[in-house]
């Protein structure tokens, strides 16, 4: 688990900032590199605890819907398409799992059924609700990542 | 017909406090592929249902597995006798308007078809059928509104009516137990191509195909569910979740919806091609109309 300081400093620091928010990364604008995104989307480091509750929710990461993942035991029901997130942060470095999240097909290849997170797609007869948005935002998915990390074996 | 209604409601109710303990014990049998368990065999009246099959050289499959196979016990044992079958309610119904005068004509389809225990064997298994004068396949659903239609002299039923439900059901279990056998060669060919194209292609926001799950997944785990072949044997399928039975076409686009996508219409020329091609997908799985389903 992350320590309780570095917790509160990045609670600090995402309040402090959000007023100036201008510093996101439009989708279309990430710059991928060696399946690699250096910079963070949102402009400020995510909030884990955050991360965390965005990762179980169906409405939001849904990520247990593929992954099962020690750390949310409590969760009922854990998918087993894609491998266990255990251990993930001794697997992936921040910027590679800021690019899996991204778009996921830029990483595994064309193949794969993980959804790309953070990519728009309006040409796929999409329902009109989800028209010019991605499926989490910058802050979310830099909130699972700074979760992500805290994922050690 | 009350009385029925009413027994069907308990029953459901009980079947579904059933699954729901049956489905916590579930993740501790899986099978390499399906899920092992019982009870094993699907035999329904004495007749063993084929719930795997070889599949052929040209298939994405190496055996062709009923959804049944994937269901735990408590789902798997109410499709083995009738009388749990919450779906014979709508069988009864549909038994009944077989044989009710209904339109212009004066005609009730036993006038033409007399017995269907006779007249609609093997009908189901070989659906979406071509259909020279329209130039097109018909899924079962739009041959009975021709009927109704133009045979008749009565109103079209709404694709997802009882009435509808009821008469593709009673129809289909004349057909119980025999092998999917569906046409795919000569104009078909066109369809099925369409079909599978709709199959591979991905859609929705979360940008997925129907491939993704039912073909590279099935027997795992997604989420509370866990993956099927996504193959249509036993359609029209009493879910437990919808509380009734429903047309394969719901189901499309339930599986669409569920990707952010939006469906096509149901007995639209994309459905009606998907459904071909899904049905040859499972070519020599037995037809387990009414099935069950969680
Ligand atoms: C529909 C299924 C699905 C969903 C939903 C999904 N993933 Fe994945 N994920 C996969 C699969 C499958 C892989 C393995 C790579 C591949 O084959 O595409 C994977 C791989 C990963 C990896 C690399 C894991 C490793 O150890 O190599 C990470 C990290 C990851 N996913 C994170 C997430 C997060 C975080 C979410 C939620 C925001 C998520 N995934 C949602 C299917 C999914
Ligand atoms: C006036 C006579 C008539 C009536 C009444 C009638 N049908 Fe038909 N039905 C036909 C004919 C003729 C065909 C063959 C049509 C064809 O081949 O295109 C047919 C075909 C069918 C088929 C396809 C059979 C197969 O082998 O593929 C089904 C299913 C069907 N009818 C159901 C019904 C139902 C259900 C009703 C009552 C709601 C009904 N029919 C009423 C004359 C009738
Ligand atoms: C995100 C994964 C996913 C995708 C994509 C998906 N489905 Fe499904 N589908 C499911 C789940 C979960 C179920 C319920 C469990 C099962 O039978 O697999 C289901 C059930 C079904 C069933 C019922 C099977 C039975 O035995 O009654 C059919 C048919 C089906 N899907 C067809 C499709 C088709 C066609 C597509 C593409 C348009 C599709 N699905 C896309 C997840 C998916």
């Amino acid at each position: 688990m992350i320590p309780r300081m570095v917790w509160i400093a990045s609670a600090c620091i995402a309040a402090g900032v959000t007023a100036a928010s201008a510093e996101v990364v439009a989708p279309d604008k990430v710059m991928m590199e060696d399946m690699t995104v250096g910079k963070s989307l949102s402009g400020q480091a995510g909030n884990p605890d955050e991360g965390r509750k965005v990762f179980a929710s169906r409405k939001l990461g849904n990520c247990l819907a593929c992954h099962a993942n020690a750390d949310l035991k409590n969760e009922l029901f854990h998918g087993q398409v894609g491998p266990p997130l255990d251990g993930v942060a001794d697997r992936w470095e921040e910027p590679q799992l800021r690019a899996i999240l991204v778009d996921s097909k830029k990483v595994f290849g064309g193949q794969s059924i993980m959804p790309s997170f953070y990519r728009i797609i309006n040409d796929q007869r999409t329902q009109e609700k989800f028209h010019n948005k991605t499926i989490l935002t910058a802050e979310q998915i830099e909130d699972i990542i700074a979760y992500l990390k805290t994922l050690k074996e | 017909m009350m009385k029925l209604m009413m027994a069907g409601a308990f029953a459901t109710v009980a079947a579904a406090v059933f699954v729901t303990a049956a489905a916590a014990q579930d993740s501790a049998n899986i099978g390499e592929q399906g899920l092992q368990t019982e009870p094993m065999e699907l035999v329904i009246d004495d007749e063993k249902m084929m719930t795997r099959v070889k599949a052929p050289a040209d298939s994405p499959f190496t055996e062709l597995i009923s959804g049944w196979e994937f269901r735990n016990p408590g789902t798997r044992k109410m499709e083995l006798d009738d009388f749990d079958n919450p779906a014979f309610i709508w069988v009864e119904q549909g038994e009944e308007l077989w044989s009710t005068v209904d339109g212009t004509e004066g005609k009730s389809c036993a006038t033409c078809h007399e017995d269907a225990s006779d007249s609609m064997k093997g009908v189901r298994a070989a659906f979406p059928k071509w259909d020279e004068a329209k130039g097109k396949p018909q899924a079962m659903e739009h041959q009975v509104n021709e009927c109704r239609t133009e045979r008749m002299g009565a109103d079209a039923w709404k694709w997802e009516s009882d009435q509808m439900l009821g008469m593709t059901a009673y129809v289909g279990l004349q057909s119980r137990g025999m092998p999917v056998q569906v046409e795919i060669d000569g104009p078909m060919q066109e369809w099925w191509q369409r079909g599978k194209d709709l199959y591979y292609q991905r859609v929705g926001q979360l940008d997925m195909s129907c491939a993704n799950c039912h073909e590279d997944n099935y027997g795992k785990m997604i989420r509370a569910d866990r993956l099927s072949q996504g193959q249509i044997n036993g359609f029209p399928t009493y879910r437990l979740k919808w509380q009734k039975i429903g047309s394969l076409h719901r189901r499309f686009k339930g599986c669409m919806q569920n990707i952010r996508a939006v469906g096509y219409k149901r007995g639209s020329d994309e459905f009606t091609a998907l459904e071909l091609y899904v049905a040859s997908r499972g070519q020599g799985l037995s037809v387990e109309t009414p099935a069950v389903r969680q």
